[in-house]
């Protein structure tokens, strides 16, 4: 288990390589004025080019990039051109708005969607699940920032339950989680009922039956496990892509996470900022994967003997 | 072997009467068990032989009323489990029953233990389910008992079965079916997906835990050197019916009348010294359960076939008191 642990770790330093590469080359070769967009449009021509060549901004792409790589190994990834705030501080105050919302929306989507999901596997083709299919249509077909503003309508303005727009609290966090969670509800919900239904088809199913069990333990105990892991994976890739930020949904609520970060990072080509933003979307990911599969070692005893076993 | 003389009602155990078993699919009625009449009684081993698809599991499956739900229905027959009837009782009822009266061990071992839970755990449940009041500590001790008994060393009980080979997961198998002591099992092939040392060691083992836990045992096989090894009766399946059935003896003995499928089976010379163990293949194939032919089911297969086999099913011809066989060439 360690060595496929390390082993894994490893394997990130690659995946992290290339992306930086292609992210840099797309960034660096559309054009932008890092001059001016960090001396504001009041600096004459001349300040501005004169930043321009000090940072180094004419050099060839494969010197900057290795420039921005030395730096970056040495733990400064920059700061921003737009703001000159340090692209560390930048992420650091705006990570825990994103984290939050991601755990709230993985917490309440397994919530809402694996007992509903097995709980229509274990009375398929009646009327709930027949209602839950098209209730999980409709919530696949919505757009989110519909959703989103639909939500804010009716729980912020009309009813006036909780705040429309910000992070500043708690509350602030309840309806956009609500609504990220409502749109992956129905796919998690549909794919644990298949798994489910494919799991209760299964030889040791009947085993249990046999042995006098009863149908509650047979389905909690026996099949739920079994089901779930394909479960968690989704889940678990879900979960890594919302702590790269959700920018519709972040956007609508306007909320200060790293999805609007990015979002405003590119939009005034803030190079640093971008790169920075990016990176640490990557880096996020491969570690949620990496314990969406040690978690399925801990599940399936399988697995983790194939861990084990695995040589170097 | 059973004494022939004094059988009353009280030593059969399992009655099984013009049961009939189909499988509504989408596409078509499967018509698996068309009127199977057998008795098993205590203590005896008895065997259940047919070709594929003749019916062996749907009747097993029904004996637990296992059959997959909503496909699987019992439309017609009795099912009298020491007098009671299985085909009428309430799901709580089965529960009571499964695992505790009425064991089965299931046709593959690969695939029959659950991959995430201990074997340990999975015997566990077993006693957990029919002894509710028994404290954890006697739980383990009996499991401990019981792997002791199929020959795996307590200690692995905290292993899963991908840790197994399948010898020793069909042992698992018939541990956790034996481990409430039940008073019938019904294994459907056993050992028909190990290999012959293990296949050996496996009916060894099963014919002494049945003599010391006194349990009658249903032995589904294809293994006519089983059958000859381990069965007191032996009945033979042909679509859903039993078109012979009768002891060992009267099935192995050679100069007693027998059914032209029997004589297929074992090939022109049925023997208990044959050493052509496994069944013949008879020539043509099983028919269709969707579409049985009218008459006698077996007559596009037999050489022995009449005008009469054609349209009319034959009675039941008996040959002495234990031996029964369902053709017409002996019922004139
Ligand atoms: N779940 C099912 N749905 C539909 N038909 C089924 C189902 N299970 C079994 N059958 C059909 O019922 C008939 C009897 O099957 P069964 O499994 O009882 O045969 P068997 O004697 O146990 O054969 P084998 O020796 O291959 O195990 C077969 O024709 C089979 O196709
Ligand atoms: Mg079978």
């Amino acid at each position: 288990m360690h060595k496929f642990i390390l082993k894994r770790i490893l394997m990130m330093i690659p995946v992290l390589l290339g992306i930086s590469v292609i992210i840099y080359t797309i960034i660096s070769l559309t054009p932008g004025n890092p001059g001016r967009l960090i001396l504001g449009e009041r600096a004459s021509a001349e300040a501005v080019e004169a930043m321009n060549e000090s940072l180094g901004y004419y050099d060839p792409l494969p010197v900057k990039y290795f420039n921005y790589m030395k730096n970056l190994l040495r733990g400064d990834l920059g700061t921003s051109w737009r703001s000159g705030v340090s692209v560390i501080e930048s992420i650091g105050e705006r990570f825990p708005t994103t984290l939050l919302l991601a755990t709230m929306d993985i917490v309440l989507t397994a919530v809402m969607s694996i007992p509903l999901g097995v709980l229509v596997a274990v009375k398929k083709e009646s009327l709930l699940d027949n209602i839950m299919t098209v209730v999980a249509l409709v919530f696949t077909a919505m757009p989110s920032f519909w959703l989103g503003m639909l939500m804010m309508l009716v729980f912020a303005l009309s009813l006036n339950l909780l705040p429309a727009t910000g992070s500043e609290s708690f509350a602030h966090f309840i309806l956009p989680a609500l609504t990220m969670s409502l749109l992956s509800v129905a796919q998690i919900m549909r794919m644990t009922r298949s798994s489910m239904l494919e799991v209760i088809r299964q030889d040791y199913i009947r085993t249990a039956r046999a042995k006098g069990v009863s149908e509650q333990k047979i389905i909690w105990r026996h099949a739920v496990r079994n089901a779930l892991l394909p479960v968690i994976t989704t889940m678990g890739n879900n979960f890594g892509w919302t702590l790269g930020g959700s920018v519709i949904t972040e956007t609508v609520f306007g909320m200060s996470g790293i999805g609007t970060l990015l979002l405003t990072a590119v939009r005034s080509k803030d190079v640093p900022l971008v790169m920075g933003c990016v990176l640490f979307m990557s880096f996020t990911f491969s570690v949620v994967t990496l314990l969406v599969d040690i978690s399925y070692g801990i599940i399936d005893p399988r697995i983790k003997a194939e861990y084990g076993g695995r040589k170097g | 072997m059973a004494d022939e003389r004094n059988q009353t009602q009280e030593d059969i155990l399992l009655d099984i009467q013009d049961l009939h078993v189909k499988y509504n699919t989408s596409d078509a009625v499967c018509y698996a068990v068309n009127g199977l009449n057998i008795q098993v009684k205590r203590g005896e081993v008895f065997g259940l032989v047919g070709e594929t698809g003749a019916g062996k599991t749907t009747t097993a499956l029904s004996i637990l009323r296992l059959l997959p739900q909503r496909i699987g229905e019992i439309p017609q027959g009795k099912i009298l489990f020491e007098g009671q009837d299985v085909v009428q009782m309430s799901e709580d009822q089965m529960r009571e029953l499964r695992g505790s009266h009425i064991s089965m061990i299931f046709q593959d071992p690969m695939t029959s233990l659950n991959p995430v839970l201990t074997v340990g755990d999975q015997i566990a449940e077993a006693i957990e389910t029919h002894h509710q009041s028994m404290s954890k500590e006697e739980v383990q001790a009996k499991v401990d008992h019981v792997l002791k008994l199929v020959g795996i060393p307590p200690a692995r009980k905290y292993e899963y079965p991908h840790q197994f080979s399948g010898g020793m997961k069909q042992r698992v198998v018939i541990a956790m079916a034996l481990v409430c002591e039940p008073r019938l099992l019904i294994a459907d092939e056993p050992t028909t997906a190990l290999d012959v040392t293990v296949q050996n060691q496996v009916l060894d083992m099963m014919s002494n835990l049945k003599e010391e836990l006194n349990t009658s045992m249903i032995l589904i096989t294809h293994d006519l050197g089983i059958v000859c090894q381990m069965c007191d009766h032996v009945a033979i399946m042909y679509a859903g019916k039993v078109i012979e059935q009768g002891t060992v003896y009267d099935i192995f003995d050679q100069s007693k009348p027998h059914h032209p499928y029997t004589i297929g089976l074992f090939g022109s010379l049925p023997s208990l010294q044959s050493d052509s163990k496994r069944l013949k293949p008879v020539m043509g194939l099983m028919p269709d359960p969707t579409d049985l032919p009218p008459g006698c089911e077996f007559h596009p297969r037999c050489g022995s076939c009449t005008e009469t086999c054609k349209l009319k099913a034959p009675g039941v011809f008996q040959d002495g008191e234990t031996h029964m066989i369902r053709c017409h060439l002996f019922s004139k």
